[in-house]
C-alpha cells in the first residue's frame, strides 16, 4: 500500500483540538481547585463550571495495549479526553461529575493505582536504564518498580509533611531532573575506564575526547593515536565514554548507585535547591535492589517523623542541619561527602557554631 | 512463556506498582514485530543477570531532510537477540500540555504497532512522546504516516529540543502566563532549529505558569520561562475565615512559613505587605480559595540550568526579572529568546551549554548582547572580591 505524502516542519498538532469543551471555554479563567482525595481533584472556573480530574500511576514504559485501555476508559467517562502529567501519570478529565464514581470503580477493577496528589509521593521521574540506553550503569525502571512496590501507600493514601519527589537516573547524564529531587538515586562508576587503544585511533576524535573530561584527566598520546588517562584525576563520570566508546567505563561488579537528597524545584518558601549526597555508593542488586529500597524508606521515615508540616526534605534538613540529618538517619559520613569538585568553597563549614 | 526465560524480570511483575515488564510483554500481543519485545525482554533479563547494558552507542539514522528526532540504537548482541539488532527511538513532538483525545492516541498506537515494537514512553524526559524500538527501514514509513497526519518529530542532538510546559491556563488558576500557548508558539517558531542540528549543543526551553514550576523549567532548561505577577495578591477574607474555621493553623502554616515574613493575621483580617512579597507561591498554594496572584501578569526569564555533565549541574539564573507575555505571538519573548540563542551560538564551543558559556564569559556580555541592564534581582549578592573588569563604555559614562 502506498504511503501518505510526508510533510516537514509542521510541528506538533495545536493543543486546542484536544481540550475538553469545558477547558476550552474556561481557558485562563480558573478560580480555584481542591484536592478531594489523594487521586481526585476539582477545578472551578470563574463561570462556576467544574472539571474533575482522576490521576493514576503509570510505569511510563507503556504498551500500545495499555494506551488503548486508557483510551477505552477516557471514551466511557471523559468523552475521549485524557492527558499525562509532567511526572508521567495519566489523568482522566471528567466534565460530568456523575461519571466520577463509575470511572473510579472501573480503574479499581482494572488495578490502576489512583493517587499522587498533594503531600505525597507522586510518580517517579526516571531514565531508560538497561531497557534502552548505552551508558546506563543500573536499571532505572527496575529500581522504580522495586521502590514503589514498597512505597505505594504514599501514592494512594498516606500523607507526608509535603510532597516528596523521587527520581532515578541510570548514569550521571541524568536525563530528568534528578539533581533537584527530594530523594534521588543516581548510578555511578567507581573505576577508571579501560582504553581499547587500537579502536580509539580508528573511531574517536582525539581533541573532543580530551576536551570531554571535566577534571582534565585525559591527555593525547599522538604517537599511538590514542589518549592516556591520569588515574589520580579521574572522577569516573563517563563523559569520555559518551564521546569515545572504546574508552569503556563499565565495570559491572563495581558500578552501582548513590543516593542524593534535599533538592527542590519550586521557589515556595525557600529557593530551589540541588540534591546533595547522602549515600555515596550501594551495589546493584537486581531485580529488587533491597538495600537501596530500605535506605530510601529510612530517609522517608526519618523525614516524616521530624519535618514540620509543609517542609520539603531539603527545607527540613537545612533547618536541623546536615550534621543532624546524618545523626537522625544513621547514615555514615565519608570522605566522598566532602566536595572536592568545583563547588568545594561553597560547601565547607565556615562557622564555629554547629551541632554534635 | 516467551522465547527467553526471564526469572528476574518476572519477579518485577509482582507487587502493587504498575510493572514495566508487563508492559513490554504486552507489546508482543499487538505489534506486527513481536520478536522485538521478545528479544528486548531477553536482553534486559541478561542485563539484570550480569549487571551491565548491551546497547551500542547511537548511530546516525534519521529521516530525509532532518538531522534529528530519531536516536539510533543497536544491540551489541545481535546474534543472540536478532529482534533488537535495530531498536531505534522515534521521538514524536507532544502537543503542549500533554493533552490528547483517545482518537489521536489510537492512531499513534495503530501506526506504531504496524511499524515498531509497540513499546512507548509516555513521555520521555524532555517531553516527547517516545516510541521505543524500530528498524532503519521503517523510519521513512513512520515519518510519512505521522507527519501526514500532523504529528512531527521531536528534537535530538545539537539542536533545539522539543519545548515543554506545565498544564498552564488549561487547568490551573495559578498560571500567570499562557504556558501552553507559549510552548506551542516556540515549538512552531523554531521548527528549523529543532529538526536540523546546527547549534553548539542541545538547547532546551521549558515554560511553567508559576513559581511552583511543575515542568521543572528552573532545573533542566537552558531557557526557563516562569510565570509571575506584579501588584497585590488578591485576598478573599471570607475564604480565609473558612480555612481558619476548617482547622488550618494560619499562623504556623502560612504566616510563619512566609519567605519574606510579609503576612500578618490576628484571627480577623489577613494582611499582606505586597511590597515585601517575593511571590514564592507558598501562601497561594496552601489557600487556593482565599488567595490569588496579582493581576499584572508576566514571566521571569532564567537561563543556564542543566544536569551534571560536564562541569557540574546548574539551576537557572535570573536574567530578566519581568517580561510581559501577552503581546501578539509573544513577540517580546520570542525576540529575547532569539537574541539569547544567537549570543550562545556565536560564542559557545562544541558541546558547551548556555550555562557553561556564561560561566566562562561572565553574565555581562550576555546582558549587553540582549540589551538588558544589570539589576539586583539577577544576583543573590554582589561579588565579594575587588577584582572586576572595566570596559571603555564604563569610562564614557
Amino acid at each position: 500500500m502506498a504511503l501518505p505524502e510526508r510533510q516537514t516542519d509542521v510541528g506538533p498538532p495545536h493543543f486546542e483540538q484536544f481540550l475538553p469543551p469545558v477547558i476550552k471555554k474556561n481557558y485562563g479563567k480558573w478560580k480555584h481547585h481542591e484536592i478531594i482525595t489523594p487521586g481526585t481533584m476539582v477545578h472551578v472556573a470563574e463561570s462556576g463550571d467544574e472539571i474533575y480530574t482522576i490521576r493514576a500511576a503509570s510505569p511510563r514504559i507503556l504498551s500500545t495495549e495499555t494506551i488503548r485501555d486508557m483510551c477505552d476508559i477516557a471514551e466511557k467517562y471523559c468523552d475521549g479526553h485524557l492527558r499525562f502529567t509532567t511526572r508521567n501519570n495519566v489523568e482522566f478529565l471528567i466534565s460530568d461529575k456523575a461519571q466520577m464514581d463509575p470511572c473510579l470503580a472501573e480503574l479499581k477493577e482494572k488495578k490502576y493505582m489512583v493517587g499522587g496528589m498533594g503531600p505525597r509521593i507522586s510518580n517517579v521521574i526516571h531514565t531508560q536504564g538497561w531497557v534502552h540506553c548505552h551508558s546506563a550503569c543500573t536499571d532505572a525502571s527496575g529500581i522504580v518498580k522495586a521502590m514503589m512496590d514498597e512505597l505505594h501507600e504514599y501514592f494512594t493514601t498516606k500523607s507526608l509533611p509535603n510532597k516528596v519527589r523521587l527520581a532515578v537516573a541510570c548514569c550521571v547524564n541524568m536525563c530528568g531532573a534528578v539533581h533537584v529531587s527530594d530523594i534521588a538515586v543516581v548510578a555511578v562508576h567507581r573505576k577508571v575506564p579501560v582504553i581499547d587503544n587500537a579502536m580509539v585511533g580508528k573511531t574517536c576524535e582525539i581533541p573532543t575526547t580530551v576536551g570531554s573530561c571535566p577534571t582534565s584527566a585525559i591527555r593525547p598520546n599522538p604517537k599511538d593515536r590514542t589518549v592516556v588517562i591520569n588515574e589520580d584525576k579521574c572522577m569516573y563520570c563517563g563523559n569520555c565514554f559518551t564521546v569515545c566508546p572504546p574508552i569503556d567505563i563499565h565495570n559491572p561488579e563495581e558500578d552501582g548507585v548513590a543516593i542524593v537528597v534535599g533538592g527542590k524545584i519550586g521557589s515556595l518558601r525557600t529557593s530551589p535547591k540541588f540534591s546533595k549526597l547522602a549515600i555515596p555508593f550501594m551495589y546493584n542488586e537486581p531485580p529488587r535492589w533491597p538495600k537501596v529500597v530500605d535506605a530510601i524508606k529510612n530517609i522517608i521515615d526519618v523525614y516524616a517523623a521530624n519535618a514540620k508540616k509543609h517542609e520539603r526534605v531539603g527545607e527540613w534538613i537545612e533547618r536541623v542541619g546536615w550534621e543532624d540529618f546524618f545523626k537522625l538517619t544513621g547514615l555514615e559520613f565519608t570522605y566522598q561527602h566532602i566536595d572536592d569538585f568545583t563547588f568545594m568553597r561553597d560547601t565547607l563549614r565556615t562557622s564555629a557554631a554547629f551541632k554534635y | 512463556m516467551g522465547k527467553h526465560e526471564t526469572p528476574m524480570l518476572d519477579e518485577l511483575e509482582k507487587g502493587a506498582w504498575p510493572s514495566f515488564v508487563t508492559e513490554i510483554k504486552k507489546a508482543r500481543n499487538t505489534s506486527s514485530m513481536p520478536e522485538m519485545a521478545e528479544d528486548e525482554l531477553g536482553q534486559v533479563e541478561k542485563s539484570f543477570q550480569t549487571k551491565r547494558g548491551y546497547w551500542k552507542h547511537g548511530g546516525i539514522v534519521g529521516v530525509l531532510g532532518y538531522g534529528g528526532g530519531v536516536i539510533g540504537r543497536y544491540s551489541s548482541l545481535p546474534e543472540e537477540f536478532p529482534g533488537i539488532a535495530h531498536f531505534h527511538t522515534y521521538r514524536i513532538n507532544q502537543p503542549s500540555g500533554f493533552f490528547y483525545t483517545s482518537e489521536a492516541l489510537r492512531m499513534i498506537c495503530d501506526i506504531w504497532d504496524k511499524y515498531g515494537s509497540g513499546i512507548t514512553n509516555v513521555h520521555g524526559s524532555t517531553g516527547d512522546l517516545v516510541l521505543l524500538g524500530t528498524t532503519t527501514e521503517n523510519l521513512e514509513a513512520l515519518f510519512a504516516e505521522y507527519s501526514s497526519r500532523g504529528w512531527d518529530l521531536g528534537g535530538s542532538g545539537s539542536a533545539m529540543r522539543t519545548p515543554s510546559c506545565c498544564v498552564g491556563m488549561a487547568r490551573c488558576e495559578w498560571a500567570n502566563i499562557d504556558a501552553m500557548g507559549i510552548c506551542n508558539h516556540m515549538t512552531q517558531h523554531f521548527q528549523d532549529e529543532l529538526h536540523r542540528p546546527a547549534f553548539p549543543y542541545k538547547f532546551k526551553i521549558k515554560v511553567s505558569g508559576c513559581a511552583c514550576d511543575c515542568v521543572a523549567a528552573i532545573a533542566r532548561a537552558d531557557l526557563s520561562i516562569i510565570g509571575t505577577w506584579k501588584g497585590n495578591i488578591r485576598i478573599d477574607q471570607a475564604e480565609v475565615k473558612n480555612y481558619a474555621d476548617g482547622g488550618m493553623d494560619i499562623q504556623s502554616e502560612i504566616v510563619d512559613m512566609c519567605d519574606t515574613q510579609c503576612i500578618s493575621y490576628d484571627g480577623g483580617e489577613f494582611k499582606i505587605n505586597d511590597e515585601q512579597c517575593s511571590r514564592c507561591m507558598h501562601c497561594i498554594s496552601k489557600m487556593t480559595k482565599a488567595l490569588r496572584p496579582g493581576e499584572e501578569k508576566g514571566a521571569t526569564i532564567l537561563v543556564g540550568s542543566k544536569a551534571p555533565i560536564v562541569v557540574g549541574s546548574l539551576i537557572s539564573w535570573v536574567l530578566v526579572p519581568f517580561i510581559k507575555c501577552d503581546d501578539e505571538d509573544y513577540a517580546l519573548l520570542t525576540e529575547l529568546t532569539e537574541n539569547i540563542i544567537e549570543w550562545w551560538d556565536d560564542n559557545a564551543k562544541p558541546r558547551e551549554r548556555l550555562g557553561e558559556l556564561i560561566e566562562v564569559k561572565g553574565m555581562r556580555p550576555l546582558l549587553e548582547a540582549i540589551g538588558v541592564p544589570p539589576q539586583p534581582q539577577q544576583v543573590k549578592e554582589p561579588r565579594k572580591d575587588p577584582f572586576f573588569f572595566w570596559s571603555e563604555s564604563d569610562f564614557a559614562k
